[in-house]
């Protein structure tokens, strides 16, 4: 018997909608096996893992505040890499439009104002959207690969957002704890339910319907499927390839800027050394997960907001390091990718018996039937 | 050379019994059989798609047949890669060829000469060969800096150092000059008479007929007949591989031509990149109302030209290329749409169309700018794109299995007839086609080669790129030829033939590979 992938004549409809869903199982497959290698009752653990955080309101409000800066950032970077621009630097993108967006309570605490919040937000968008410039510039100019240099910046912002909370931004009267001052309350976002929960969710909402009309029904839309689709048809068709890299790279950094500023602004209340736990780069599964689909991000950052809590839950109830949610992100990027060849390919298993070959083991000039046999287990696994 | 007896129940040297291949649905090869004796050229004759490349690709080893057997001088075997079918003595020449540009001659053949690598011997006995053979190489030359046909000897001697027993070529013609190519079936027949068979894959009628002993002809994955094609003529080895009367192009009564509606000057361009084509100093004028046809072999700087025409390529000066009288060298594709052009490159898949996208969104590729109302303040309306795209799909027959099909599971012919159309339905007053009828089947290329000439009737300007010697004869009422970046003046069809075509094809090539190197620098 052998295993035969084989391309389709077209996309399948159907694996596109299994194939993110066929990846969380595999991936809760894999996560029991080595749950229960390390001695501990798989059933339960994926029920802390990936149940547990969806029962209590508490958590639930916990989850939507983690979904949101996954699904902003996210549906962002959906964009840029259907344009087959690779921007992972979204959590210095993150940070920029933090850093710009809190410039104004820390700076001007003071200015009590309706227009504070939306000149914030304004700024956040703009601090993230200059930061996700620099790779756009670097590669239309001087062709610079993008993913270097976006990466790259992340460290970048990292540094400035640390020299800033020890430096000049450090609250005077903080006991020289790196922080700044806690912002003042008409500089925080408005809250739903016990306070968590932000005017972000809301914004993540939005921004995730508005780019799937986008990215479906306007030119700009096609344009930019185009580029990622076939990148000679896109100059063919009259498209600009600096145009599109500015605007992939001008959007996805703006909301990644937003969803900085709406952490600093929200939940956290100040700036310090940590703003985010990795959003920025977690995006990254989210988009993926999501199929490069805005609205499909909002599903990929739920499924990464639980990885997160349910990495907090087993830390407390199994006693097992947080840093289990970083390995079941990594199993979960690496099943969504693998999944995807379905869309394109699908499975055949092929039986020994179809396959005779009368003349093997009587070949002339040495050819041996093991050099046959070989071959076609390598062509079974390839 | 083998020139004893090959042994055999029959005094065959390779016989394929009841073939069948198939890619999941589709059956590519449907109980094929053929037998070739040893000293025989063998046609392998078929339109595009018609099972020809699957069924050399698994004598040669790279696919495995779903069912049936191979036999080699009598005894069953399977071939279970290419590199057992070099062992056996089976060669094979490829329509495109594996040479790596930065390596020379000798360096590349090395690559696939088992064994430790003495250049110089090697470098000898690839001159001798290559010389025996009446196909020279220069042992030292730089492949980057080789013609085509050039590149070709060099994997006909590759495998001729391998002293086969049977030598496979794919499609050898279709990068030659007429000249090129009778120095070829020289070379083939030579080897013939040492007792090598050929098994010699095309679908020029012509030069079948010139060459082989036998040919076998398959339509849609069968053999429908087993000829030879010295008593055959043209037409019913045409008739035979088609399966129906090919229809010839009506051409039409031909006003007298309007004014240049596209014209070129003085236009040099340095090469895109490392082993890229410069054009140098083209000049050209295409009237409206007359198809005018740039021959030239593969790689002569086609696509250049073309690119540099569609806008795809700035041109230097605004005034090197006009559309309807106006300055267009720095104007992007759009604006030269705009200007009524219209453009068709010769790669379908990723460049005219977007294999992923369906039919209709492959419709606004080209067509978003122009006056259709298709988008409206930056939204696309998705049915004028549809209504569109169906309109083409009727008008020029596209025939697909599944409404707004993915462009990349229609057959080349039906996707080709889809990307014209797109084209031709805006009423084009210029159109620039590269490589019009490339891989499509006869039946669609008959229908394309009618509708670009009733468009020029109409009075649009036609320029048509194309390396099929037969077709720009068919439609063209001028003829240019393009060699190494350079375009000759163009002449009215009728005054001109084959042979002189050739001589303008080699051009500067005749001189060989030293001052070669010396244009390109």
């Amino acid at each position: 018997m052998k295993l035969v992938l084989e391309k389709r004549p077209e996309r399948s409809r159907t694996m596109q909608v299994a194939s993110p869903l066929l990846a969380v199982a595999l991936t809760m497959l894999l996560g029991s096996i080595l749950f229960a290698v390390r001695g501990i009752d798989p059933l339960h653990a994926i029920y802390v893992y990936f149940i547990s955080p969806l029962t209590t309101l508490w958590s639930v409000e916990e989850l939507i505040v983690k979904v949101t800066p996954l699904v902003l950032i996210g549906a962002g970077l959906a964009i840029c890499f259907r344009a087959n621009l690779w921007n992972i630097g979204a959590e210095g993108q993150l940070i920029a439009g933090a850093l710009a967006g809190a410039s104004i309570p820390i700076l001007a605490p003071q200015w009590d104002s309706a227009l504070a919040i939306p000149a914030m937000l304004l700024l956040g968008m703009f601090g993230g959207m200059v930061w996700a410039g620099v790779p756009a510039l670097l590669r239309n100019r001087f062709g610079a690969n993008e993913i270097l240099t976006s990466l790259m910046l992340v460290y970048v912002a990292q540094y400035l957002l640390d020299w800033l909370v020890r430096g000049p931004w450090r609250d005077p009267q903080g006991f020289n704890f790196p922080k700044s001052i806690g912002f003042n309350d008409w500089h925080l976002l408005a809250t739903f339910g016990d306070g968590r929960v932000h005017l972000g969710a809301v914004f993540a909402l939005i921004a995730a319907a508005a780019l799937a009309v986008f990215m479906a029904r306007t030119l700009m839309g096609f344009e930019i499927r185009v580029r990622g689709e076939a990148p000679r048809a896109s100059t063919f068709g009259g498209f600009s390839v600096p145009g599109t890299t500015w605007f992939c790279f001008g959007i996805s950094g703006a909301l990644a800027g937003l969803a900085g500023i709406c952490e600093v602004a929200g939940p956290v209340g100040q700036l310090q050394p940590t703003i985010s736990p990795g959003y920025g780069f977690t995006a990254i599964i989210v988009a993926f997960l999501g199929r490069l689909n805005p609205l499909g991000a909002l599903f990929g950052g739920l499924v990464l907001a639980i990885c997160y809590l349910g990495g907090e839950a087993a830390q407390v109830e199994l006693s097992i390091s947080e840093k289990t949610a970083q390995v079941f992100q990594g199993m979960l990027l690496f099943f969504i990718l693998t999944c995807d060849t379905l869309v394109r390919c699908r499975v055949r298993v092929e039986w020994a018996a179809r396959r005779t070959s009368p003349a093997e083991g009587r070949l002339p000039l040495g050819i041996g039937s093991a050099s046959s046999r070989t071959a076609d287990a390598g062509e079974a696994t390839s | 050379m083998g020139t004893t007896d090959h042994g055999g129940r029959c005094g065959y040297l390779l016989e394929a019994e009841e073939i069948v291949k198939r890619f999941g649905d589709f059956t590519a090869n449907d109980r094929v059989s053929l037998r070739v004796r040893p000293g025989e050229i063998h046609a392998l004759l078929g339109e595009n798609g018609a099972g020809k490349s699957t069924l050399v690709k698994i004598i040669y080893g790279s696919l495995q047949p779903s069912a049936g057997r191979l036999r080699w001088g009598g005894e069953a075997l399977t071939v279970p890669n290419p590199a057992a079918a070099r062992r056996l003595g089976i060669g094979m020449v490829f329509q495109h060829f594996s040479l790596f540009d930065a390596l020379t001659v000798v360096e590349n053949i090395a690559l696939a000469v088992p064994g430790p690598f003495d250049r110089d011997a090697l470098a000898e006995r690839v001159a001798r060969v290559s010389e025996e053979y009446g196909l020279p190489l220069d042992p030292t030359a730089l492949v980057a800096d080789l013609s085509v046909g050039v590149r070709q000897r060099i994997e006909v001697v590759r495998c001729l150092l391998q002293e086969p027993r049977l030598l496979i070529m794919d499609e050898p013609t279709a990068v030659l000059t007429p000249q090129e190519a009778r120095q070829l079936f020289v070379t083939l027949r030579r080897l013939a008479h040492e007792g090598c068979a050929v098994l010699y894959i095309s679908h020029r009628l012509e030069e079948v007929r010139e060459l082989c002993h036998h040919a076998t002809i398959l339509r849609q994955g069968r053999v429908v007949a087993d000829v030879d094609p010295r008593s055959e003529t043209v037409s019913s080895l045409a008739r035979l591989m088609v399966g129906a009367d090919v229809q010839s192009v009506n051409p039409a009564a031909r006003e007298a031509p309007g004014p240049p509606a596209l014209t070129v000057t003085g236009l040099s361009l340095p090469a895109g990149g490392p082993f890229g084509v410069p054009l140098r100093d083209v000049s050209l004028q295409v009237r409206s109302g007359e198809v005018t046809a740039v021959a030239g072999v593969a790689g002569n700087g086609q696509s250049e030209l073309f690119e540099v025409l569609s806008g795809e390529r700035p041109a230097p000066t605004p005034e090197s290329v006009t559309i309807a009288g106006q300055p267009c060298g720095e104007r992007d594709i759009t604006e030269r749409r705009r200007l009524g052009a219209a453009f068709v490159p010769e790669e379908r898949l990723g460049h005219s169309a977007v294999p992923g996208f369906g039919l209709s969104e492959n419709v606004l590729l080209t067509r978003h700018a122009a006056n259709d109302h298709l988008v409206r303040t930056g939204f696309v309306s998705g049915g004028r794109v549809r209504a569109l795209a169906d309109r083409i799909s009727t008008r020029f027959d596209v025939r697909f299995s599944r409404r707004d099909q993915e462009a990349g599971a229609l057959s080349g012919g039906n996707l080709q007839k889809f990307v014209v159309g797109r084209e031709l339905d805006r009423n084009p007053r210029v159109l620039v086609i590269n490589q019009p009828t490339w891989g499509v089947d006869a039946g669609a290329a008959a229908l394309i080669r009618q509708a670009l000439v009733d468009r020029a009737r109409d009075g649009a300007a036609v320029l048509v790129i194309s390396q099929d010697l037969d077709e720009i004869f068919e439609i063209a009422d001028r003829i240019a030829v393009i060699s190494r970046g350079a375009l000759s003046d163009s002449y009215p069809a009728h005054t001109i033939d084959r042979e002189r075509i050739g001589m303008l094809m080699a051009g500067a090539r005749a001189a060989g590979p030293g001052p070669e190197r010396d244009a390109r620098t």
